[in-house]
């Protein structure tokens, strides 16, 4: 059983629903990002969403485009990324670690050399943005080969035609994009999220992740209430920013900052 | 040893998904996902709707004033004692360039799917002006996005713009170029899905855009075929258009890509110089990628990220290409080469002074390429050269690559 599947039953069994946490690979340098990772399980997250840094991220707002931009000075590459994966591995064997991030840094890695070394340096799913079903089948079946989950994501605009094309191929967990836009800018809406919970249960059995306008730990509260994990992201990125802007570098300062804020989100969901 | 298979037509593509061989494909975000099958569903039945077409056809005549004149460039001839060379005219168009073919039929599209609000990106300023005109006339809601490197070197373009009534947002992430604005206004798709149309400027992106923008601006070359029969009773030898994205150029080609005998010759922009890393020749310098929704060739690093381009043209200053463009270089039928910014500049001048023609500066990447090849050929070589823009929007940025003072 995957780590994955792992930890949403275990969640399950204590009748609680999960934290996951995004923060992007490098940022704002590897040394720092390494001490926020190793930090994240004992501060409360439950999965942990490393972004692979790219330099045009169209589904992004301005926190998670900025938080890019600071790694791609240091030339972070997904070689760097899994070496960080794998160094995380080394103190802590269960939570599970999705890479999220665009195509093309995939893409020119190679799909297979991608899956083989994700899954030896410990990362357990991919989340690949601008991936759809319709093109996901080139990169599939070097996935399945070694064992890297595929997660999907469903929108509000997703149409009930379409999600059994989305869910069919889709493993590990599932993620919702709550609202209509970019990472970080609108708030999700309760109402909307229960509509659309119900419209994805009624296709698949896997475990719901829903991000995209989660800032607060209230807001993280109410909307892990009505799935199986709330997904920060952009809220995250920014302590890393005003943190590392206001510490300089200073990897333990910053890192203290970042584990503060994911204990209180933590505190939310629990 | 790998055969390239030589296809029975190079008309057909896209497939049903959209690709091109390898190219194109819909590479997207799934919130985008089914607002790009509704417009390729919009789309599709548009086609076969003879009342879209009659109404294209009369707006093109009417409006943007179609058929473009064809022109015998009697004094380059002479000069370069080569080729016969002839323009097709679409610096002549309404708003001045090729791009009002696309905006028109877009935005009819656009139209007929209920749409209020149309968004664009924009680099020289081409594409935006002609989607800001369009939706003027038919009264529809416009905001452009562009580079604040390019507002400043396309200033005449802003302002046109905004007299026009269109909301002009600066970009200033990344280069502050054509790929920055893009990357903006599909930010801006995302979170506006319900009310708003995105109108692409060029035969890329996500399908059914790349086919799309193409068929728009296949008029290009379907006029060229029948002004060049009347001209001359014949079929040309050569075709020469510049490419950024590739829509003047592809709409130029697409109607020849089945006639062996006519060379193709797309003209990308060489910035200063392929070997200084500061171009924007993406077939030439650029390697297989997935960018802005579609996949094509790409100036990207090792570790896949996109690469800045420069050109001295706005207009051609981005690191990718249309995904028809990247499948026809593969496939061989289309020759692909660059002219750099100096080439372009002294292209420019000698078309002012001996045609009475001020090009834009990306079209004056094409003449570049004439210059250099019509020499040797034989005087009965028919050539065609499509003068995409006029270059009124290019002159201060032209004095100052000169140091001359206004």
């Amino acid at each position: 059983m995957s780590r994955i599947t792992k930890r949403f039953d275990a969640l399950k069994a204590q009748g609680r629903s999960g934290l996951v946490t995004f923060v992007t690979a490098g940022d704002p340098d590897m040394a720092t990002f390494q001490k926020i990772l190793n930090g994240l399980p004992a501060a409360g997250a439950d999965v942990i969403e490393v972004g692979v840094p790219f330099s045009d991220p169209m589904a992004d707002g301005p926190a998670i485009q900025l938080s890019s931009q600071r790694a791609l000075k240091h030339d972070i590459g997904l070689k760097d990324i899994f070496a960080s994966v794998a160094a995380f591995r080394k103190i802590d064997a269960d939570t599970p670690i999705v890479l999220m991030g665009y195509y093309n840094p995939i893409y020119r890695y190679g799909g297979d050399a991608f899956a083989k070394e994700a899954v030896a340096a410990g990362a357990d799913g991919v989340i690949i943005v601008d991936l759809p079903p319709e093109e996901a089948g080139e990169l599939l079946p070097a996935l399945n080969k070694h064992g890297l989950h595929m997660i999907f994501l469903t929108a509000p605009t997703s149409s009930d035609a379409r999600l059994p094309a989305i869910l069919n191929n889709a493993s590990g967990f599932v993620y919702y994009v709550a609202v209509a836009g970019v990472t970080g800018t609108k708030s999700a809406e309760e109402d909307s999220v229960k509509q659309a919970m119900k419209r994805l249960r009624a296709h698949t059995k896997l475990p719901i992740a829903v991000g995209f306008g989660i800032k607060t730990p209230a807001q993280a509260k109410t909307i892990s209430a009505l799935c199986d994990a709330a997904v920060v992201g952009s809220a995250i990125v920014e302590v890393v920013a005003q943190s590392s802007q206001k510490n300089g570098t200073a990897p333990d300062a910053v890192a203290a900052d970042v584990h503060r804020f994911v204990k209180d989100l933590a505190a939310g969901v629990r | 040893m790998t055969v390239v298979q030589t296809p029975n037509t190079f008309r057909a593509g896209a497939d049903e998904n959209g690709h091109f061989g390898i190219f194109g494909g819909r590479y997207v975000a799934e919130t985008l996902m089914p607002l790009i099958l509704e417009v390729e569903k919009a789309y599709n039945a548009a086609k076969a709707d003879p009342k879209f077409q009659a109404d294209i056809k009369s707006y093109n005549v009417h409006y943007a004033g179609r058929p473009s004149a064809f022109y015998f460039a009697e004094r380059l001839t002479q000069h370069l004692g080569g080729a016969k060379i002839y323009f097709k005219r679409e610096e002549l168009n309404h708003t001045g360039s090729h791009k009002i073919n696309n905006c028109l039929g877009q935005i009819l599209l656009a139209l007929r799917m209920g749409k209020k609000r149309i968004i664009a990106e924009t680099g020289a300023g081409q594409h935006g002006v002609a989607t800001a005109t369009v939706c003027a006339r038919f009264g529809l809601k416009c905001v452009v996005y562009m580079g604040t490197k390019d507002i400043e070197r396309q200033k005449p373009n802003v302002f046109r713009m905004k007299l026009l009534g269109a909301e002009v947002f600066p970009v200033e992430k990344g280069t502050g170029t054509l790929k920055d604005a893009m990357n903006e206004a599909l930010r801006d798709w995302v979170a506006n899905v319900d009310t708003t149309y995105y109108c692409i400027g060029t035969a890329a992106g996500p399908h059914p855009y790349p086919t799309m923008v193409r068929d728009f601006q296949s008029v290009i070359g379907d006029e060229v075929r029948e002004q060049l029969q009347e001209a001359e009773g014949r079929l040309p030898d050569s075709v020469v258009a510049c490419i950024g994205g590739g829509s003047n150029a592809i709409g130029l080609f697409h109607p020849f890509l089945d006639d062996a005998s006519v060379k193709i010759i797309g003209v990308e922009a060489a910035g200063r110089g392929i070997p200084t890393g500061a171009h924007a020749a993406s077939l030439t310098g650029g390697q297989p990628g997935v960018l802005h929704g579609n996949r094509t060739y790409l100036l990207q690093d090792k570790n896949g990220q996109i690469q800045d381009a420069h050109s001295i043209s706005a207009g051609l200053d981005y690191p990718g290409i249309g995904p028809e463009h990247a499948w026809l270089n593969d496939v061989k039928r289309v020759q692909y080469v660059s002219a750099t910014d100096d080439e372009a500049l002294e292209a420019f001048q000698i078309c002012s002074k001996l045609e009475g023609i001020i090009p834009a500066l990306e079209s004056a990447h094409a003449i570049a390429h004439v210059l250099k090849i019509a020499p040797p050929l034989p005087k009965d070589h028919l050539m065609v050269v499509c003068m995409s823009g006029r270059g009124d929007k290019d002159v201060f940025a032209i004095a100052d690559a000169l140091g001359t003072k206004m």
